[in-house]
């Protein structure tokens, strides 16, 4: 039989360029571990998140104007006046919060399960790279809508170089472009925002990908499935990452975009999070906004920054906050990865980290009264404690036999009935679950309606008391 | 361990609560789909409020055609004389004179409920009293020393400020109307409603449109979401 147009093309497509090999080697040879849980979705959907921003950002440049005088009414315009101008510019505002909680959970997943430790130090720190290179483009197009907030926050962060010293003030002057922000600021940021910092992401997407694709990727039981191959070189622990995770991440995908959508569709502003109340107002460079916040995703940083009294010092302390980040991968001395064969110590110590890392957040968003700023020094010295005292805790603590082969993972579909069964039929008290599903969780105590009933009736009884 | 992460959060929170002082806002009745409410916030807007106030980012079709209001009509009720349905409604107040006259100039309001809220300007607006001592001879408890003069004073009546202590000692002021004006109490509410909800309308003329056609995109998400959980729960079935 003669082959095909079809056929015959992609033959000579093959014969020069390795199509096959490329998809074959990324996905359907790539084996990824079988026990992929909640916390791995987090890296295609950043990808997605990427995609959406280059996307939705081609079509807002179509009518934009990176002009000091036309920038905000261009955007005005896109929002009332292009069809459907208002979907592209929310799915892109909301698009740019939503990168960074994909990001911030892909960096806690990190922080779990010990993806940074050997041999992924290089994955970690190209992932860093993306991380600043992600904060720098956000930062450059929060300027763009020229809003009072995005004006003033510019502002504020510019001038945070002329604390440097002898340099510092020259140093500012060339980032602006002029003593203050201005026209050639928004030019000079619109530039970097579109082409520049954009091409940086892409590629160190693609350093990202190929470092994790030679190492190969962490699992939750921090085991590495390599160790363990059937006869045939594959692990015995993984799988093909196609079609078994792209259909996966595809519910993952949905469920995001459940979320996304109720966000650009029925809270685009999030509460003023996500788009702020004072930059519907236009940049005046005569009226200085009564209070200043960044944009939520730097308020940790920035909480950082006001806590240190001295401005240079606070300054080198924001920037360590981040630099200190790269050097997780050396800090951590523990043999194990995973949190599940750890000690209670770096448990603890996430916790607080966790904790800090919210409070510095929450009191970024909020005016520097003397109290907060106490907070905020509390939080920022447990912030960098966790990094450095991290070579000591780790040593220390005990850690728990890591087993050869993966963890039986037990799905949702299996854990509920029993999980169901347990509260609604009574047992005698301290029994373990005797369902498969449970095996290693430790439930010891049995739910008692009778103390419930009591707990319930005495808070009633207590709320009702308080209104007198 | 835990009691310090208790006792830290429960401080967090008691500062949160805090710094949450200042005048306690009223509540503006916000209903997008009231068109004969957005029909008259729009006359009330461009008899009392566009001498000096642009909206520039919303034009005269617009209106007519979100709020369900003929052209001929729109152009003949709500419009200035002159005005063509194309307009954007523009402010006739040259910008010099209004800096001769308020040292400011004022504000386009097209996203002033974007960023003030529908609250804060349904309070600001009904909360101007006679102050002989400010250069308008009035002035409001929500803006303090605001550069607009009450331009619906004589629908309102004067109303005067009397300053007042509680059982704790803390100040407070009350507003009491002296001299009533053309409207009562409740019609000058509704009155400064429609006109808010016809700002918030101007804020974002797409609000309801948005929200109707999130109804089907979540749906169609959800369709999306059952059909790839089912073929993930297929292809894992061997996998164990």
């Amino acid at each position: 039989m003669k082959p095909s147009r079809i056929t015959e093309c992609n033959e000579w497509i093959l014969a020069r360029f390795p199509l096959t090999k490329l998809w074959n080697e990324h996905m359907t040879h790539y084996y990824a571990p079988k026990n992929f849980n909640f916390w791995y979705f987090f890296g295609s959907l950043a990808l997605l998140v990427l995609v959406n921003q280059i996307l939705t950002g081609i079509f807002l440049t179509m009518n934009y104007k990176p002009d000091a005088k036309l920038a905000f009414d261009s955007v005005e315009y896109i929002m009332r006046d292009v069809n459907w101008g208002w979907l592209i510019r929310y799915m892109h505002s909301t698009g740019s919060s939503a990168f960074f909680i994909v990001v911030y959970l892909h960096m806690f997943r990190g922080l779990l399960y010990g993806s940074f430790k050997h041999p992924r130090e290089l994955v970690w720190i190209f992932g860093m790279l993306l991380f600043v290179a992600l904060m720098a483009e956000a930062f450059m197009g929060y300027l763009l809508p020229w809003g009072q907030m995005s004006y003033w926050g510019a502002q504020v962060i510019i001038s945070l170089f002329s604390a440097i010293p002898v340099i510092g003030d020259d140093l500012s002057l060339w980032v602006r472009g002029d003593y203050v922000v201005s026209d050639a600021t928004l030019n000079r940021f619109f530039a970097f925002h579109v082409i520049a910092v954009p091409l940086a992401l892409v590629m160190l997407v693609f350093l990202h990908i190929v470092a994790l694709h030679e190492v190969g990727s962490n699992n939750p039981d921090g085991i590495e499935i390599k160790d363990s191959k059937d006869p045939w070189g594959h692990p015995v622990d993984g799988i093909p990452f196609h079609p078994y995770y792209t259909v996966k991440d595809l519910v993952g995908v949905g469920v995001f975009m459940l979320f996304f959508a109720t966000v650009i569709f029925y809270m685009p502003e999030m509460g003023g999070y996500f788009l702020e109340h004072a930059n519907f107002i236009p940049a005046d460079p005569m009226k200085t906004p009564e209070h200043i916040a960044p944009v939520w995703y730097f308020t940790p940083f920035y909480a950082i920054l006001r806590a240190i009294p001295d401005k240079f010092a606070g300054v080198i302390g924001m920037g360590g906050a981040i630099v200190v980040l790269f050097l997780l991968p050396w800090l951590d001395r523990s043999p194990v990865k995973s949190i599940r064969y750890r000690g209670g110590i770096y448990k603890k110590a996430l916790l607080l980290f966790v904790i800090s890392f919210l409070a510095l957040g929450y009191l970024g968003t909020q005016p520097a009264t003397p109290t907060a700023t106490i907070f905020a020094r509390i939080f920022t010295a447990i912030y960098f404690g966790f990094f450095l005292l991290m070579p000591l805790y780790t040593r220390w603590e005990k850690t728990k036999p890591v087993p050869k082969r993966l963890t039986p993972v037990h799905s949702l579909e299996e854990q509920l009935p029993a999980l169901i069964e347990e509260i609604t039929v009574l047992k005698p008290a301290s029994t373990e679950i005797g369902h498969n599903a449970f095996k290693g969780s430790s439930f010891t105590r049995q739910p008692n309606p009778e103390g419930i009933r009591n707990v319930i009736s005495r808070f009633v009884k207590k709320a009702i008391g308080s209104l007198d | 361990m835990k009691n310090l992460i208790a006792l830290l959060l429960l401080l967090l929170l008691s500062f949160g609560v805090a710094a949450s002082e200042g005048i306690e806002l009223q509540t503006a009745n916000i209903d997008l789909s009231n068109n004969a409410s957005l029909q008259r916030g729009a006359k009330h807007f461009v008899t009392y409020c566009l001498g000096c106030h642009s909206i520039k980012h919303i034009r005269y079709l617009r209106i007519a055609l979100d709020t369900d209001v003929d052209q001929k009509k729109m152009l003949k009720d709500i419009a200035p004389e002159g005005a063509s349905i194309y307009d954007q409604l523009h402010s006739a107040m040259n910008k010099h004179d209004s800096e001769k006259w308020f040292g400011t100039q004022p504000p386009d309001l097209s996203l002033i409920a974007r960023s003030r809220g529908a609250d804060w300007l349904y309070s600001y607006l009904k909360s101007y009293y006679i102050d002989p001592k400010s250069p308008r001879g009035v002035n409001n408890l929500i803006f303090k020393d605001t550069a607009m003069p009450n331009p619906l004073w004589q629908l309102q009546g004067e109303q005067h400020a009397e300053h007042k202590k509680n059982i704790w000692g803390d100040e407070y002021t009350n507003l009491v109307m002296k001299e009533p004006g053309t409207l009562s109490t409740g019609e000058f509410d509704i009155f400064v409603n429609d006109l808010v909800n016809f700002l918030v309308y101007v804020g974002e003329p797409v609000q309801l449109e948005r929200q109707r056609i999130g109804k089907y995109v979540i749906f169609y998400i959800l369709m999306f979401l059952v059909v790839a959980y089912l073929l993930k729960k297929e292809y894992w079935k061997k996998i164990h």
